[in-house]
């Protein structure tokens, strides 16, 4: 299916956002996530089936002030 | 006494520099400027993971060393909703309550959006966050942070980066009377100690900065310097300054001066 990941399209085979999230670390701790707008926590993201054209946004910790 | 302990929310605090994480030269001069500003709280963001990059880890390794409270920000965000996303990732992550509140109205500016603020601030608050919001002197707005669950209000100094200080002063010590029970930060704009110091005499509770001290040519002589002077202002304020005057006042008594009855000799 086709997804947006952090801006950029990406088609996939990942059917759950927890599968999708072991692509960007080994910790899955050090990572939040979002799908259209919307948060999904951590405890989420086995069960959260993705779906065509979803926006997944997946942050981790950076400098700020 | 140079210190004394305040509470923002339900933690006690000695330390009243607040300081930011990022614009520094390298992770280390971060770590030895927060050491040497004595700061017991900094603040930090969530951004785009990218894949294969530990940049990022390596950044939360060396902020988890330094063992101090952390304040996730929302900068960036530039409506409600979006903040409200963020907030409840950066509690994720970060495992706090705490967040600093930026909704963006201008990009040039970087001034709050005081409509998106108070409604985010009030759907935060409700979910439980501790929600120190990143405003303005605004009296009207601030008190509906307040009525919206802050119970922090962080005031800009000048717009964020310009390190022009106090722009209105009137407005700040304004603020500070209107709300005298109201834990008050100036967050934003500062750019030397003198303005940290200034702030704090006017009886603010603590200084949130970064970019003074990131980009100072030697970053923890400028964290020293910003924590001296916050201390230096809070000691004064407590202290209470004196009023000022129009007129001259001598300060060595007259009583006594010399060849006072003596005339002009020429």
């Amino acid at each position: 299916m086709n997804v947006t990941i952090n801006g950029k399209a990406e088609e996939i085979t990942e059917i759950t956002l927890a599968a999708l999230c072991k692509r960007f670390l080994d910790h899955p701790h050090t990572i939040a996530t979002a799908v259209n707008g919307q948060f999904v926590s951590v405890n989420d993201r086995p069960e959260y089936s993705l779906k065509d054209g979803d926006k997944v946004e997946i942050l981790s910790p950076r400098q700020g002030g | 006494m140079t210190n004394s302990q305040f509470k923002l929310y339900d933690t006690s605090l000695s330390s009243r520099l607040i300081m930011g994480t990022a614009l520094y030269p390298s992770p280390q001069s971060l770590i030895d400027s927060v050491n040497a500003g004595g700061s017991e709280i900094v603040t930090l963001s969530l951004r785009r993971e990218t894949a294969g990059d530990g940049a990022a880890n390596d950044f939360w390794a060396h902020i988890q060393k330094l063992n101090v409270n952390l304040l996730p920000n929302t900068a960036g965000c530039k409506t409600a909703k979006d903040a409200i996303t963020t907030a409840q990732m950066a509690r994720e992550i970060f495992g706090t309550k705490w967040l600093k509140l930026e909704v963006i109205a201008n990009d040039d500016t970087l001034q709050p959006d005081l409509f998106e603020l108070v409604e985010a601030t009030k759907e935060l608050s409700s979910q439980g966050f501790q929600v120190f919001p990143y405003t303005t002197e605004d009296l009207g707005a601030a008190e509906k942070l307040l009525e919206a669950g802050a119970e922090v209000l962080m005031p800009w100094g000048a717009p964020i980066g310009t390190g022009r200080g106090l722009m209105n002063p009137y407005a700040l010590r304004t603020m500070r009377s209107y709300f005298p029970d109201t834990p008050l930060i100036v967050d934003a704009g500062i750019g030397a100690p003198s303005h940290a110091a200034e702030a704090m005499e006017m009886g603010y509770d603590a200084i949130l900065l970064n970019t003074a001290i990131a980009k100072a040519g030697d970053p923890v002589a400028m964290g020293k310097a910003f924590k001296l002077a916050v201390e230096a202002g809070h000691l004064a304020h407590q202290a209470l300054l004196i009023e000022q005057r129009d007129m001259a006042s001598p300060s060595t008594p007259v009583a006594g001066t010399p060849f006072f009855d003596l005339d002009n000799l020429n």
